[in-house]
């Protein structure tokens, strides 16, 4: 590691972070604070389903919320994700992710609800309504 | 002659730093394109999730306590691996190593024990074949497990490279573990959504 050409690729690598898409490598205070928040909204999420004595839509709703506040700690606090000028094709390709993510999930489960809506439930019927059934 | 070998240094030097950095968005770009295909399993498995063909739910299968270990596994995992980064950019190759065998372990720890789950699930007669849900579970649960341990071959070559090879941690190294620091973050966000989507709610 002492030698001059490791030196060299050393302060390579120092000021190379000050340019990439990775140049906000963050500090130990960053790390120490995305898993402690992290920790706090795990416990949350799971304490809520394993002990709390909530309605099922309340539970749904908070441990989605949970999540979704965790994946932004850890794209802030951990991949150090920012809206510094040089990371501008970063965030326009995760924002591009984003919708596309939201057209697959939300299109699926949309049409696949009206798919379930709109079919006749055979299991509900009289054999003799299932047989005069149009459908 | 002087100035100009150390020029030609700091041109080549440069030319690293360029390249590292088009390297880490290229793999950035990657990830997106992994957010899709996770995308459509969570797609997948949110209509299939209630399709249990008569067979096992969620409540029957999961659980929470050994799925709560998988997640410290993987978050602790992530902080560490996070520690070797600094480490990186700090020029302690040492530190680098030893702070990615633990991140290393952890992973190891977090595979094995989805391995036993998925193995006593199949023992168990609960195995992929048996209904939409299963399927669905699998499919999800295993593409999340199958980047963990394509992650961890990933951090073994590496750390073998660093080691055994004697690699110096220089430019190209330091973009390398980055790409893999890219990977091993974006894998513990699925893990997120896995734990919230099909265990939590699936016990619910």
């Amino acid at each position: 590691m002492a030698t001059p050409i490791s030196a060299k690729d050393l302060h390579a690598g120092e000021s190379h972070t000050s340019h990439d898409a990775g140049a906000h490598h963050g500090s130990v205070t960053s790390y120490a604070i995305g898993f402690i928040l992290s920790v706090i909204l795990t416990v949350a999420a799971f304490w809520m389903v394993m002990h709390g004595g909530f309605s099922r839509g309340t539970i749904v709703s908070a441990i989605v919320a949970l999540a979704i506040i965790q994946v932004f700690v850890h794209l802030g606090f951990f991949l150090h994700l920012n809206f510094a000028p040089d990371q501008r094709w970063t965030l326009v390709s995760f924002g591009f992710a984003v919708m596309v993510v939201a057209i697959i999930l939300i299109g699926s489960l949309w049409i696949m609800r009206n798919i379930a809506d709109n079919m006749t439930d055979m299991t509900k019927m009289t054999p003799a309504q299932a047989i005069n059934s149009p459908g | 002659m002087l100035t100009e070998s150390a020029s030609a240094h700091h041109a080549h030097d440069h030319h690293h730093e360029e390249a590292g950095a088009t390297k880490v968005f290229g793999f950035w770009l990657y990830l997106m394109t992994d957010c899709v295909l996770f995308a459509t399993l969570f797609a997948g498995f949110a209509v299939l999730h209630d399709q249990f063909a008569g067979g096992v739910t969620g409540r029957d299968i999961f659980d929470l306590k050994d799925v709560g270990i998988e997640t410290a596994f993987l978050l602790f995992s992530s902080v560490t691996y996070g520690f070797a980064m600094l480490s990186a950019h700090r020029g302690s190759k040492p530190a680098v190593l030893a702070w990615l065998a633990i991140t290393f372990l952890f992973g190891a720890g977090f595979i094995g024990m989805e391995i036993r789950e998925f193995s006593s699930l199949i023992a168990e007669g609960h195995g992929p074949d048996k209904s939409a849900f299963l399927s669905a579970f699998f499919t999800l649960v295993g593409t999340h497990g199958g980047h963990v341990t394509f992650g961890l071959i990933w951090m073994a070559t590496l750390m073998f490279q660093m080691t055994v090879l004697g690699k110096p941690l220089n430019a190209v190294y330091i973009s390398r573990l980055a790409c893999l620091s890219l990977f091993w973050h974006f894998l513990d966000i699925v893990w997120i959504c896995v734990f919230t989507v099909v265990y939590l709610m699936g016990v619910l």
